[in-house]
């Protein structure tokens, strides 16, 4: 049967704005400070707000009022910043009654899930990986209808701060199981996971004089594992035995993807494959731009 | 049973090398508990298990198969020849010969495996001292792997071969003189059947060789003992106790600092009550702690825990990704500088010489002539090395003794901005971006919400035939 497609604009709902009207939302979607204003993860945002509205989950978003977690602070050992931030967005999210939280950024998922906790704010929080997970299980998301992934390599970078921070390894591969895509796992994967080389605060810091910046480390590894390049893959160090074996074949054709399910690593790993001028046949994305190409939501 | 003076000597040496080692393990418990009180009470089911899979069961070494099973090899060899040191206590103490004899099959299974697990544990003792020494394993080297712990890696694997080498001479002797004898050695020695030809055949002399291997096994395994404090090897003990206290939560939960909270909470609601400070038992105020680490007692006691149960093997740094980058970073470092200092600083253990740990040479001299800066922090450990962690946990995931270096990191991390105000610069940015605009980059709190201009979703629509 034929089929249309149309365009239509989404209006994200705003959780001051439905307070007025006496709403609750199901789930709050916290955007965090990469999610709002870092122009690449703006994409990942507008695709995760498109995966909501398209499978009709009740949500809202503080919007002007969502402060920092305060996650970077606390990582520099700012306690007392970090605090301050947390209280203040305890306070907001208390006062609109707030139980479950959605969030794409695996910072801000660690920090509220494990941290606010002990300053009074409880409330399930669970990572946007965990939530395209389910919604693929529940059948919501068939990832069909758009761009097809079938066949193209994939490799997923986990995030220090979903992976060994909180034991989500298998939710991101699962999100990533339905593109029908060729997966293939790096040497350094799940719990021996190679960070991106952002996070404690790196993000906003040059990094200490070294040899290399851990992001080209990780984005050689990435690279050389869609390649099949083995040369590379069997000097790396820091790799235990039990590891994948890497991709037993070259690369086949097709643009290949890197994989990432949190803003930092998103940048790192972006920065790593220009560094290493392989843009043209070498895309970073979160998993929810991939999940909404493949469903056909991006308008 | 044969009462002698042997047995008066033998009990005199065996009280003075426990003695010694209940004195040292003392001296030790006290250094521990310089640290920071931490309830760590509680979920006794929940440890007792994770003692069992990573302590007894040996669990994270299996990520590395190679050193596991050579590891395995030496650790259960360690405990199995451990039920004949028993045995020979017992033979020490009351002058019987061989006593567990009595058991029959069972002796002979024990003294057969023993034999061979002692003849394995030769070998796997070579594979370790090539694989540290011919420079087969990189995450052996470091600059934190001065002339001391080289040399007390060594100094192990040697001691294991002593000592195997003094359960195989008894044996062996013990055996030929029984054959010289026509008698019949109770037990069984697949490994010592071999080694006759190597002994003369004297039978008097065979008698003096058996109580020197007897004696050598026995004092060495004493003298082992008391080694164990000023060495690597005390984790064949520590590593118990630290994976039994080693942290419940998830890896990236990082502790929350109660007093800042009470600050923070008053700041906010003037109406809050700020818990009095804790007091001495005579009722003084207690000398304020500061916030996060200068030096090892502002640690908590499981980090000193740590410290002593940290076997120096390296896995942390070889997956540290600021390591693997080449910067200062080393978890490992951070974790014996934590045990060199505090033994600078409370009770050193018997073999202790900073010059050889290297506690006056790792860093610039100008720092260590100025005795102000002489802790932990800065003393030992650089800011620029502190600063290069990205928390990423790698180091934690990796030990096998449930070590957790990211928590020391982040206390000194604290010290240094909270008490000194030392953070670099770019993260002082970072900060007052976070006060100023809620967000750690420069944007106007106002642009927060701008992501949501201008967005539309793609809709299918079949279409209805005709239409």
């Amino acid at each position: 049967m034929a089929e249309q497609t149309a365009k239509r604009p989404v209006s994200v709902p705003v959780m001051a704005d439905l307070a007025a009207r006496g709403e609750s939302p199901e789930i709050l979607f916290w955007v965090g400070c990469a999610g709002a204003f870092d122009d690449r993860y703006k994409r990942v945002t507008r695709a995760f707000v498109r995966i909501l509205d398209h499978v009709g989950v009740n949500y809202a978003v503080l919007g002007k009022e969502e402060t920092c977690t305060g996650d970077p602070a606390k990582r520099a050992g700012n306690e007392f910043l970090f605090q301050m931030q947390a209280m203040t967005n305890i306070a907001t999210l208390d006062g609109y009654g707030i139980k479950k939280v959605v969030t794409a950024c695996p910072h801000c998922f660690n920090t509220i899930k494990n941290e606010y906790p002990a300053l009074g704010g409880e409330y399930e929080v669970i990572h946007h990986s965990t939530f395209l997970q389910q919604l693929i299980n529940e059948g919501k998301v068939k990832a069909e209808g758009g761009e097809s992934f079938k066949g193209r390599r994939i490799t997923f970078h986990d995030s220090c701060y979903l992976g060994r921070a909180n034991d989500i390894y298998e939710a991101p591969r699962a999100v990533l199981e339905v593109l029908d895509a060729d997966l293939v796992e790096m040497k350094r994967c799940k719990t021996n996971g190679l960070c991106c080389g952002a996070g404690g605060a790196q993000m906003w810091k040059d990094a200490e004089p070294g040899n290399k910046e851990v992001n080209i480390e990780r984005a050689e590894e990435a690279l050389a594992t869609l390649d099949g390049a083995t040369a590379v893959l069997d000097n790396l160090r820091g790799v235990e035995s039990n590891a994948p074996a890497g991709p037993a074949s070259a690369k086949a054709a097709g643009g290949s993807v890197i994989a990432v399910a949190c803003p930092f690593c998103m940048t790192m790993m972006a920065d790593g494959v220009k560094n290493k001028d392989r843009e043209q046949d070498v895309q970073v994305f979160d998993l929810a731009e991939l999940i909404a190409s493949a469903e056909g939501l991006n308008a | 049973m044969h009462f002698s003076i042997q047995n008066i000597i033998f009990l005199l040496v065996a009280l003075a090398g426990f003695g010694l080692f209940a004195w040292q393990a003392s001296r030790i418990r006290a250094n521990v508990l310089v640290g920071r009180d931490r309830d760590m009470s509680g979920h006794v089911n929940e440890r007792l298990w994770k003692t069992l899979l990573v302590a007894f069961g040996q669990q994270k070494m299996f990520k590395r198969l190679t050193p596991a099973f050579l590891h395995l090899i030496v650790y259960v060899g360690f405990i199995v020849i451990n039920i004949e040191v028993i045995e020979i206590m017992v033979d020490g103490l009351f002058g019987t010969h061989r006593f567990l004899q009595f058991a029959g099959p069972l002796y002979s299974a024990l003294t057969g495996t023993n034999e061979i697990l002692g003849a394995l544990v030769v070998l796997a003792v070579v594979a370790f001292w090539w694989r540290r020494n011919a420079n087969v394993v990189k995450r052996f080297t470091g600059p934190e792997m001065r002339a001391w712990p080289k040399m007390d890696a060594n100094i192990i694997l040697y001691v294991e071969v002593v000592l195997m080498a003094a359960l195989f001479l008894m044996n062996t002797a013990d055996l030929k003189a029984y054959q010289l004898q026509g008698l019949d050695l109770p037990g069984a020695y697949p490994v010592s059947q071999f080694l006759t030809g190597l002994l003369p055949d004297s039978v008097p002399t065979l008698h003096v060789l058996e109580r020197v291997g007897w004696w050598a096994h026995i004092v060495g395994i004493l003298l082992f003992l008391n080694y164990l404090p000023s060495s690597k090897h005390f984790h064949i003990i520590m590593a118990f106790p630290n994976v039994y206290f080693s942290r419940l939560l998830p890896q990236g939960q990082f502790s929350n600092v109660e007093s800042i909270t009470h600050e923070v909470k008053a700041m906010m609601d003037p109406s809050y009550a700020v818990p009095a400070p804790a007091t001495n038992p005579d009722g003084s105020m207690l000398a304020p702690t500061p916030f996060g680490a200068k030096d090892v007692d502002d640690l908590a006691w499981t980090n000193l825990l740590s410290a002593y149960s940290c076997t120096e093997c390296g896995r942390c740094t070889s997956v540290c990704p600021a390591n693997i980058t080449g910067k200062l970073l080393s978890p490992r470092k951070i974790i014996m500088d934590t045990r060199d200092r505090v033994e600078e600083k409370y009770n050193a253990p018997l073999i202790f010489s900073p010059a050889l740990y290297g506690a006056d040479a790792k860093h610039d001299p100008q720092e260590q002539l100025d005795k102000e800066n002489h802790t932990l922090l800065r003393g030992y450990v650089t800011p620029e090395e502190l600063w290069a962690c990205t928390t990423c946990n790698a180091c934690v995931e990796a030990c096998p003794v449930n070590i957790n270096p990211l928590e020391s990191i982040i206390e000194m991390r604290r010290f240094l901005v909270l008490e000194e105000s030392a953070a670099p610069n770019a993260l002082n940015a970072m900060f007052s971006n976070i006060e100023n605009n809620g967000a750690p980059w420069a944007f106007s709190p106002s642009d927060r919400f701008n992501w949501a201009d201008d967005l539309f979703v793609a809709e299918k629509k079949e279409l209805v035939v005709g239409s």
